[in-house]
């Protein structure tokens, strides 16, 4: 069995060998771990604006993000893996991001889903409350931008964060990676 | 200076000193994360037992100041914030403003653009219907209903994206008329969609409207009555469960619906179940006002001529529209500039909050979440 | 009632209101002190019948500031605008009418927030939207934050 992707199919990471009393698995842990967690990804129920109406549409039958296996949307923050910020977040509403975000448990991932989540994006310039970037707040796994993004564009945005799981560390420890704590900025 | 304003300690009240809850009163935060509030809302909840003494609600959480913004925006650009207000009315909220340009102007809007505004805001009411159906039936425990309703919310999308190249938040409408005119296909599709929600509103009432569960989940839950309903502000389809005539539509028509035949729903039991089949109906009544036009819309211009840099003349403005949720007004007050002096956008959720502590008073907690289902708040519009 | 009917009736009851009926409504400007003795017949009295008031706001004129209430009758059908000003702009007080509608307890929690209007006899005045720790008031003109990027 060839490793990763073949033909848009996703196998299992790991070669089989063929013996008398049955086979034998040989594969990296950290692949199997990473198989295992970007392929039940469960999200949070968390939406304060227009994006929130766009990621149910994904919920729906016609975009159905099940088929990816995002389907468990769990609506308390300590059985959930994923973070998807469906809105505008404003100051009143950082200290209560950010206290989500602490409340998941370990690995946790965000996708920052819309202009607003981005940058602040058509409330950037002249209004007072709005938080210019959710990145401010929590670290930030994938952008996906729009106002707001199209189903599909969120679908993307989670298989790229997919994707982004398969090829991260969990054992071995890389160096390079920067942890997620140090990059939050303390609000 | 005397100052009435209280501390946020929850202990102690400031007038008096007393304590504000007593022995086997407890107090509930409810949100501003929690799945049935519909966004980012907060509210206190004072209970005894079960019981919901008292209710305050604390907002702020998707406050995006947007009317500090339309300060600094010109009569073109302050048209799109609105669609992130109401979301879910966001062609109709547009519309809300780009009649309180056109009142202050006086200018005409063509017959043709008339006729697209009035589809496309009958649309979207149908679409937004649909959601609050399929919310309702998720906040009371049911899955099945949302994939239902999204089946034909999905085809009302398609039909918007079409047309006015977004899904959900349009910003189809200028001052003047609409962006662009309708593509070839639009009566064809427009019709199929309409016989499809025809078609397929039995399963809706097969499947939640005479679940018996359901029923009592709703009957003589949140009661309100006509003058408290007055009293608050109500409007919209949970002011007319309360027997309270409120349409503007009817009341002060805009953009033609003066020519259209249609009803006023009102119920008068003033209970969810009264709210819930006020909405239910009137999914009906607007599929009956685009049948009436979507044969008929006039041929000719789709937007009047105006200037790039629209001023309104110096005074106050006040337009009204009908969303789905209730009255929609634009408070425009002008210096004469390019920009408005300022711009109060009246709310129709903010005052049906106003009136949820009042239903609430006295249920159980669990129908709290009944009685938010049927008033069908959305937060942003809350709170700007 | 017409516009007409309603001015020379409202002139009856407050001798320091002005008129102005350039809008779409009848405007009736008073200052500050006089909105209750003004707006309680307003509601109370059945000719008038004023019982849905659909929109408060304030409007920052700089150098006053003007509370606008957008009164209308469910039994007459009737609309009139009644606008208080404030003249001090440090130190902004007005009567609350929460007690005569209830829709008015948030909407003047909101303009607190927003305005720092303080009304009095409010049941439950507080700052609504921004919180308790928010320095300065919005919506006034002379409001300034470094976050804010004006354009």
């Amino acid at each position: 069995m060839k490793k990763g992707k073949e033909e848009n199919k996703i196998v299992f990471p790991g070669q089989l060998h063929e013996s008398p009393e049955g086979g034998m698995l040989v594969t990296k842990l950290d692949e199997i771990v990473n198989w295992a967690r970007s392929n039940s990804l469960w999200p949070l129920i968390f939406g304060t604006s227009c994006c929130a109406i766009e990621m149910m549409h994904a919920a729906g039958a016609k975009y159905d993000w099940s088929r990816f296996g995002f389907e468990v949307a769990r609506a308390t923050p300590r059985q959930a893996d994923l973070i998807i910020v469906a809105g505008t977040i404003v100051m009143k509403m950082a200290p209560v991001l950010k206290r989500l975000y602490d409340q998941m448990p370990d690995p946790k991932y965000v996708i920052a889903m819309g202009a607003c989540t981005i940058s602040g994006g058509p409330f950037f310039y002249n209004t007072y409350s709005v938080v210019k970037g959710v990145d401010h707040i929590i670290p930030v796994d994938v952008y996906i931008p729009g106002c707001p993004p199209r189903p599909e564009a969120l679908l993307h945005g989670m298989i790229a964060l997919q994707e982004k799981i398969k090829h991260q560390p969990v054992f071995r420890k890389n160096k390079k990676e920067i942890h997620h704590d140090e990059r939050r900025i303390k609000i | 200076m005397q100052m009435t304003r209280k501390p946020s300690d929850i202990t102690t009240d400031a007038k008096s000193g007393e304590v504000l809850h007593h022995e086997g009163e407890f107090i509930i935060n409810m949100g501003p994360q929690h799945p049935a509030t519909h966004g980012v809302l907060h509210l206190k909840i004072w209970l005894e037992g079960e019981t919901i003494k008292k209710i305050e609600p604390h907002l702020g959480y998707i406050h995006r100041g947007i009317e500090k913004m339309c300060e600094r925006l010109s009569y073109r650009q302050f048209i799109f914030s609105t669609s992130r207000m109401d979301y879910l009315s966001a062609h109709i909220n547009n519309q809300a403003c780009a009649l309180a340009v056109e009142k202050a102007l006086g200018l005409e809007v063509p017959p043709r653009a008339k006729a697209i505004r009035i589809i496309l805001a009958e649309l979207t009411r149908i679409a937004s219907h649909e959601l609050w159906w399929a919310c309702s039936g998720l906040d009371l425990g049911g899955v099945t209903p949302f994939f239902y309703a999204f089946r034909e919310r999905e085809a009302i999308n398609d039909i918007m994206e079409e047309t006015c190249g977004a899904r959900l938040t349009q910003n189809f409408i200028v001052p003047g008329g609409v962006m662009s005119d309708l593509h070839h296909n639009f009566q064809k599709r427009v019709k199929r969609v309409l016989t499809q929600i025809k078609d397929n509103l039995h399963e809706y009432d097969e499947i939640l409207t005479g679940n018996i569960i359901f029923q009592n989940r709703l009957k003589e839950v949140g009661y309100l009555s006509r003058e408290d309903a007055i009293s608050y502000g109500c409007t919209g389809p949970a002011a007319r469960g309360s027997g309270l005539s409120c349409d503007i539509r009817k009341l002060y028509p805009y953009d033609g619906y003066e020519k259209l035949d249609f009803d006023e729903i009102i119920f008068n039991e003033g209970d969810c179940w009264a709210r819930y089949r006020v909405r239910m109906a009137e999914i009906l009544q607007s599929v009956h006002i685009i049948e009436q036009l979507i044969d008929s819309i006039p041929d000719g211009e789709f937007q009047a001529k105006t200037k790039n840099v629209i001023k309104l003349p110096k005074g106050q403005f006040y337009q009204r529209v009908e969303t789905a949720r209730g009255e929609l007004g634009v408070f425009i007050v002008s210096d004469g500039a390019a920009t408005p002096y300022r711009c109060k956008f009246r709310s129709p959720n903010f005052s049906n909050l106003s009136a949820i502590p009042q239903m609430a008073q006295g249920a159980k907690i669990g129908d709290l979440v009944a009685i938010m289902a049927t008033v069908d708040l959305v937060i942003p519009d809350i709170d700007r | 009632m017409t516009k007409e009917e309603l001015k020379y009736k409202l002139g009856e009851i407050s001798r320091e209101a002005a008129f102005d009926e350039t809008g779409e409504f009848l405007n009736v400007i008073i200052p500050s002190p006089e909105l209750l003795p003004l707006i309680k017949p307003l509601r109370l009295n059945k000719e008038f019948y004023f019982d849905y008031l659909f929109c408060i706001t304030c409007v920052d004129w700089k150098d006053y500031l003007s509370m606008v209430y957008h009164l209308t009758s469910t039994l007459h059908r009737h609309t009139c605008v009644v606008q208080a000003t404030i003249t001090d702009v440090h130190c902004p007080q007005i009567e609350s009418v929460s007690g005569i509608w209830k829709t008015a307890e948030l909407n003047e929690n909101e303009i607190y927030d927003l305005f720092g209007v303080t009304f009095l006899n409010h049941p439950n005045l507080r700052r609504l939207f921004l919180g308790d720790q928010w320095k300065g008031y919005p919506l006034r003109k002379d409001y300034t934050d470094e976050h804010m990027i004006l354009l």
